[in-house]
């Protein structure tokens, strides 16, 4: 009966195959295939951004990408962002500057802000404010994680 | 950050520490509702009416039931019929769970568009939409009432032949075939309006809007064959499901087990049960697992919305500035069941200025929305935009400075609130003078169409009963469980007066939160009540946990208990100079001492605890487009003790963006057959960090007598303000009164226009 695709894409740096039908999101295979629940789902339409993942050097909402799309792509998700038990600088600064609350766009806000310093090592507030503006907090009020992030640059 | 170092006598709280629960949560290995899995776990959807008024006639499933992969499918006829409709839940008021059950599953009627009306458990989501998509609903369509005023009119269709009147903390009386009452007041408000010299009335309106978490509703539950039942789910109370459960799928409530799990926003909004029961007969039909997770739009059709209101204004001053007399009509949306936030919305309408003669008229009104739930300072915030802007405009036409006007009529410690009781003990007169004195008060504002405005805002803390249970465990750490769900940080904040208490690091003390079977009772995370209120039980916890150790030292050194004494983690023995035994030392023999150390408390709070907050705001508005920009906002608030500095300023700015958003952009949109049109992030417009600020936070620290270190909830307060704020700051850009809320471009424009003849004449 199954209709299912064999892909093949680099998670995280490893190398990973996974099946998938035509109508799963990446989305929804990191999580329900591949149990990389660290990506979360909002509103599954591409307007919270909880689920950012950065693919080919590119940020994107994974629930508006199918999976069978990411066939040898490199991706890049919340899992992957520490190096072992070493936190990334943006990871570090959101603990210390209380840039987060209830911790559910956490790991949205995590991607998008490495998307920015990726291209720009050293944004401004505005900066910040224009590219995370495509992740929805709804608990912080964004001045505090706009501060990690600024923190984060500093580091 | 804030500093670090101890302030005041204390050596944590005060201090801001990384909390325990965020290396998961920067890393993605925190589990949140929709991260669990269970072995052969199966997956819910929830067919929802289209309609918002309609008499159901059939629903035929058969089409759903052939679909292969489809376990189990339930609609209302396989809800009992409830054993008691109505639960009396003392000061709380009354619970109708008839009507809870009803607004988990339609059973005759369905009441707002999103109503549930049909599930489906099938091997996997997609199969369980298919399958959900096949079942036909036979509908006889009524007409919908969807505001309070159409409601309250004559020839209004009846949403339900009969209903039990709310009782969200005060009871209503039934008044319209849609309506209850409350009426409260004080003096002689005829009298009162006769001494003015000055009588303003005006009217305001709120539309419905919705908490917005980010984390939609998730469930996951499995009943077994011995009619044992599980839920891991996100909730603000896992008590309080539990029992609401029990009730509506009838097995014993200690059969029971509700799992929090970590939870992405609730804000008053998870408070109350949806999914879990479909998913639980799901569950007993399937003999699996049933996971349900709502969609986006099946939570801004079904869930949480806030009301919409209707408020009309009667103000009377003095020239001098006293205010003489008050009249206030109140009508609070309920959604489709009676029992909306009317009561609270009185409360913050009428508790910030000694009215000598008032009177409330107050509705509690029932439309064809869903179910209005509590958001964050529930009702407040359509209260303040009406009453700061009356305050701030009786200001304005006497010519007085609007911080000298709210100080003439203060409430102060003791003065008398409507419902009968004082006010308990606050400074209001130093939040005031703060505000006056502030740089942000007093820097001058210059450019075109820029305007400064404040509102101020008092709102009480719920106390009530929480639990706690803490162990000492031979290496000196300390577990702490607690039945208070962690919305924002109140594990460390609980963790910290725990180890403040103990006089130990808050490093040696681990935080849970625990599951219905493994501890007390509580009443959920809300009303700014787990900080202040659990907080002073784990201190309570924390003083029996000392006063068994200090037994113990007692029996090592062969004395009395009442000749040890402990400070800072050390335990001395007032008979024997410089004999002493450290927490550590002394955890360490606990077994050759007598075995354990634990405490478990269930206890209770005072309720009504009073914080302020003043928010001040500087905007731009566009006359051309009737777009606000926001320049500069300072917020003022009276927290008690910041026991997490850092999170308290977070629960500030959160709450103020929340109003914000409330201000000038947020609203649900209805068709005129009431089908909601916005059910989507993209076109319900949530503030992004580009429509921001930084906001910067002032704490005022005035002790609360009712916690051992004087801490008050913050966490609701801030979303109240600024509504009237930014309302009265538009006044002072462009001259006009916002009166209809949100303050969206096109309401600016309109408004800006109409006043241009006036000033051209």
């Amino acid at each position: 009966m199954s209709n299912k695709s064999l892909v093949t894409a680099t998670i995280n740096g490893e190398d990973k195959e996974f099946l998938c039908e035509p109508r799963q999101s990446l989305l929804e295979v990191l999580r329900d295939v591949l149990y990389l629940t660290g990506t979360k789902e909002g509103c599954n339409d591409g307007n919270c951004g909880a689920c950012s993942v950065i693919v080919d050097g590119v940020l994107l909402d994974s629930c508006c990408m199918l999976a069978v799309e990411a066939e040898g792509s490199s991706i890049e998700t919340i899992e992957g962002l520490a190096t072992g038990t070493e936190l990334h600088p943006l990871q570090r600064a959101f603990l210390e500057e209380t840039g987060l609350q209830c911790g559910i766009c956490t790991p949205g806000f995590l991607m998008a802000a490495k998307a920015l310093l990726d291209k720009t090592p050293k944004p401004d507030e505005q900066q910040v404010r224009h590219w995370l503006a495509g992740n929805l907090c709804r608990c912080t009020g964004y001045d505090k994680l706009v501060r990690s992030v600024l923190k984060a640059v500093e580091a | 950050m804030s500093d670090a170092s101890p302030k005041n006598g204390f050596n944590v709280v005060g201090t801001s520490p990384i909390r325990p629960d965020g290396l998961d949560k920067v890393t993605g290995r925190a589990q949140f509702a929709d991260d669990f899995h269970l072995p052969n776990m199966l997956h819910g959807k929830i067919l929802r009416s289209p309609h918002a008024h309609a008499r159901i006639v059939s629903i035929d499933t058969s089409a759903a039931e052939a679909l292969p992969g489809v376990r189990a499918v339930v609609t209302g006829a396989d809800f009992p019929a409830v054993r008691h409709e109505l639960l009396n839940l003392g000061t709380a008021g009354v619970l109708n769970i008839r009507e809870m059950s009803e607004n988990c599953m339609a059973k005759d009627k369905v009441l707002y568009d999103g109503h549930a009306v049909a599930a489906v458990a099938a091997d996997n989501p997609h199969d369980a939409e298919l399958a959900m998509n096949l079942i036909k609903v036979e509908y006889e369509l009524l007409p919908p009432v969807m505001n309070v005023r159409a409601a309250m009119a004559d020839d209004a269709p009846v949403v339900h032949e009969n209903f039990h009147p709310g009782g969200f903390i005060a009871p209503t009386e039934k008044y319209l075939p849609n309506a209850s009452r409350v009426q409260l007041g004080n003096g002689d408000p005829e009298q009162g309006f006769a001494e003015a010299d000055l009588v303003l009335e005006r009217e305001y309106t709120a539309e419905t809007i919705h908490q917005g978490y980010i984390e939609s509703h998730v469930t996951t539950v499995t009943w077994d064959s011995n009619d044992y039942v599980t839920v891991w789910t996100a909730t603000q109370g896992q008590f309080a499901l539990r029992d609401h459960l029990a009730d509506i799928i009838q097995v014993p409530i200690s059969n029971i087990n509700v799992v929090p799990l970590e939870i992405g926003g609730g804000f008053g909004g998870k408070e109350r049960l949806y999914i879990d029961p479909v998913a639980a007969f799901l569950s007993k039909k399937s003999q699996c697992p049933v996971k349900i997770a709502m969609r986006r739009d099946e939570v801004f059709r079904a869930t949480g919305p806030s009301s919409g209101t209707f408020i009309k204004l009667k103000f009377g001053v003095k020239r001098d500035g006293t205010l003489t007399a008050a009249h206030l009509h109140m009508a609070y949306e309920a959604g489709a069941y009676a029992g909306g936030p009317l009561f609270l919305g009185i409360m913050s309408a009428t508790s910030r200025y000694n009215i000598p003669n008032i009177h409330i008229d107050g509705f509690d009104v029932i439309v064809n929305k869903p179910t209005m739930r509590p958001y964050r300072a529930p009702g407040a915030p359509q209260a303040l935009f009406a009453v700061e802007q009356m305050i701030d405009e009786l200001a304005h036409e006497l010519g007085m400075d609007p911080i000298d006007f709210r100080m003439q009529n203060l409430m102060r410690t003791g003065d008398r609130l409507v419902p009968g009781f004082p006010l308990a003990p606050i400074d209001t007169e130093k939040m005031m003078e703060t505000v006056k004195a502030h740089p942000h008060y007093q820097a001058p504002l210059e450019g075109a169409n820029r305007g400064r405005g404040l509102a101020y805002s008092i709102w009480f803390n719920i106390g009530e009963i929480s639990s706690a249970r803490m162990q000492v465990n031979p290496d000196g750490s300390v577990t702490l469980a607690t039945a208070s769900p962690d919305l924002s940080g109140t594990r460390i904040s609980l963790a910290m007066q725990a180890a403040e208490a103990l006089g130990i690091d808050v490093e040696q003390v681990s935080p849970t939160v625990s599951d219905t079977q493994s501890i007390g009772f509580s009443l959920p995370s809300v009303g700014s009540r787990t900080t202040y209120s659990t907080g002073a039980i784990v201190c309570e916890v924390a003083q029996e946990i000392l006063k068994q150790m200090c037994e113990r030292a007692a029996l090592l050194w062969e004395t009395d208990a009442a000749d040890v004494s402990v400070e800072h983690g050390v335990f001395s023995n007032k008979t024997e100079p410089g004999q002493s035994i450290t927490f550590n030392e002394l955890a360490a023999r606990m077994f050759e001492t007598g075995g354990p150390i634990s405490h478990h408390r269930t206890g209770h709070t005072q309720s009504f605890i009073p914080g302020t907050a003043v928010h001040l705001v500087d905007v731009e508005v566009d006359p051309d487009t009737g777009k606000v920009d926001i320049l500069r906002y300072t917020i003022f608030q009276d927290v008690g003790k910041a026991v997490h500095p850092d999170y308290v300023e977070g629960q500030m700015q959160g709450a103020a963006v929340q109003g914000i958003g409330m201000a000038l952009n947020e609203e649900y949109f209805y068709d005129d057959e009431g089908r909601l049109k916005n059910a989507s992030l993209l076109d319900y417009r949530l503030p992004t960090s580009l429509d921001v600020p930084m906001l910067e936070t002032v704490v005022l620290e005035t002790p609360n007598p009712a916690h051992p270190f004087g801490v008050r909830g913050c966490g609701e307060i801030s979303i109240a303000p600024p509504p009237a704020a930014i309302a009265n700051a538009i006044h002072d850009a462009v001259g006009v009164r916002l009166n209809s809320m949100p303050m969206a471009p096109h309401k600016v424009c309109a408004a800006v226009n109409a006043a241009k003849p006036a000033k051209a004449a």
